[in-house]
């Protein structure tokens, strides 16, 4: 077993720490709240000479992924971090390095878009990438933050995969709180990643390759998009795998998605990232009324666990997702769109309905989450679900 | 010749294309047969030309052939010649005229 020390810290200094114990060969990043300490610390240990990286201070997350897919092309394992504008602002690179099947992981801060400028957290950044072709986790805490960056290395580079991976945290709420988190002693850390082995590296003078060709019309296009999807596909079952490896390592749980109290749960909330510990929270308040309330939530985003979720729910009366991220004009948000479908399949088709919360950092009050625990519970015997997105709290 | 074979690319599978549209074998570039972009044609005078080969310095497509340290009678690589005009715009001498490119330009069909 790992030696494991704990200690109280942010949820951005653990991603700098999982970075530095998994040795990257290259980091290019770009500073913005509220990923900034992230790199800032890592920036620090390699100054210390505490990891072997190139670290290059860019001008732009335009350029900072342009650097990454470079460097990664070349055959380094390459990591690095961004928030809200700064991942807007990577979106074209974002394909580039899934389309090119580049390895690589970059932590994302969760921060609102503009406009109006809003430096807090919500999940429009990553959910705007959503289709981008990148591997997705979300973290609830600090120590998940941790895990999964760890992880994400492992999954990015695995050789079915080979796809970029996402880890993303919520802004200030899991980067800046002070959080009880478990680190693993280096060496464990670099046993269970070990030596990125590349394929196709530019670097390999002895098997030339060309990379970032052209396939246009008559071309194969269609083809790598087809292998991509395919790609993406078989990532479920890497992640699990990872995960389970990473669970015996350090002790503590992962899956694609976390249940709680949902065995016989009558009512569920489906939910992402650091809100999930509210609604557990609630949730159990709830149990203790006398309302069979459960939780979902989903730490894999990309690939999206459908069947895991459609099993977690089938036998609940009415559902509720939260999303901390808006598809304007679309039937909801974007975890509500990808749950409605994932429970079509199934036998015995429950209400499920939708709330927008906590935008651009608005409070996830815990009263917020009762009330839509009551709305559940309502609607689980005989009123009317309500259409639409409704935006909690909002006036 | 590439040693990559692409003869049946068009019947392939997607799995059986290289990862991340990489082509795995480097130097193919002559291979790709450009000349059907061309639409003006580059014309030497041998007569005019005095075998300085400005024109094969400044060709952006190595399409000047030389031979023995002179400007080959066969001048131009009509693959890969994509009939810019920089030749004809460098030489000293002005041996080198452009005139309107007919319809039977290679890999078109």
């Amino acid at each position: 077993m790992p030696e494991q020390k704990t200690v109280a810290t942010t949820g951005n200094s653990v991603v700098a720490e999982a970075f530095r114990q998994c040795a990257p060969d290259v980091v290019p990043a770009y500073p913005i709240t509220p990923q900034t300490t992230i790199v800032e610390e890592f920036a620090k240990f390699v100054a210390q000479g505490r990891v072997h990286a190139e670290y290059v201070t860019v001008e732009s997350e335009h350029s900072a992924m342009s650097a990454c897919i470079g460097a990664s092309a070349a055959g380094a394992r390459v990591m690095t971090a961004t928030s809200s504008q700064g991942l807007a602002l990577m979106w074209e690179e974002l394909h580039i390095a899934s389309g090119m099947r580049l390895p690589i992981v970059m932590a994302n801060a969760n921060r609102a878009l503009s406009a109006p400028i809003n430096i807090h957290c919500d999940h429009s950044d990553a959910m705007g990438a959503r289709d981008t072709g990148w591997v997705m986790l979300f973290a609830e805490t600090a120590q998940e933050a941790y895990d999964n960056t760890i992880m994400s290395v492992l999954i990015a580079e695995d050789p079915e995969v080979l796809l970029p991976v996402m880890t993303c945290l919520d802004g200030f709420i899991t980067t800046h709180s002070i959080d009880r988190v478990q680190l693993m002693d280096d060496e464990s850390v670099a046993g269970f990643v070990g030596e990125y082995v590349p394929q196709n590296a530019l670097l390999d003078t002895d098997n030339p390759v060309s990379h970032g060709n052209f396939a246009g019309l008559g071309g194969p296009y269609f083809e790598f998009k087809r292998a991509q999807r395919e790609a993406i596909d078989r990532s479920k079952a890497v992640v699990e795998r990872v995960g389970k490896a990473f669970s015996d390592l350090s002790g503590r749980p992962f899956a694609l998605i976390e249940t709680d109290m949902m065995d016989d749960a009558d009512v569920a909330i489906v939910v992402i990232g650091s809100t999930a510990g509210n609604v557990r929270h609630v949730a159990k308040q709830m149990r203790a009324e006398g309302l069979k309330a459960g939780v979902v939530k989903v730490r894999c985003f990309r690939p999206f666990p459908h069947a895991e979720l459609a099993a977690a729910l089938s036998s609940v009366k009415a559902v509720a997702v939260l999303d901390r991220a808006e598809s304007f004009g679309a039937e909801g948000g974007p975890l509500y769109l990808e749950t409605r479908s994932a429970l079509y399949d199934l036998e015995h088709r429950m209400p499920v309905v939708n709330y927008v919360y906590g935008l651009g950092g608005s409070d996830v009050k815990l009263e917020l989450i009762r009330s839509v625990f009551d709305d559940l519970s309502d609607i689980a015997t005989g009123t009317p679900a309500l259409h639409g997105p409704m935006y909690l709290g909002a006036r | 010749m590439s040693k990559w074979d692409i003869s049946d690319m068009g019947s392939w599978k997607s799995s059986q294309f290289p990862l991340g549209a990489v082509i795995p074998d480097a130097g193919n570039s002559r291979d790709y047969v450009t000349g059907g972009w061309r639409s003006m044609r580059p014309y030497r005078d041998p007569e005019t030309c005095t075998q300085c080969l400005l024109c094969w310095i400044v060709c952006p497509d190595s399409a000047i052939r030389v031979a023995d340290e002179k400007i080959a009678d066969d001048t131009f690589n009509f693959d890969h010649c994509k009939g810019c005009g920089v030749c004809a715009n460098e030489c000293p001498v002005e041996a080198i005229t452009m005139s309107p490119e007919g319809c039977e330009l290679p890999g078109v069909k």
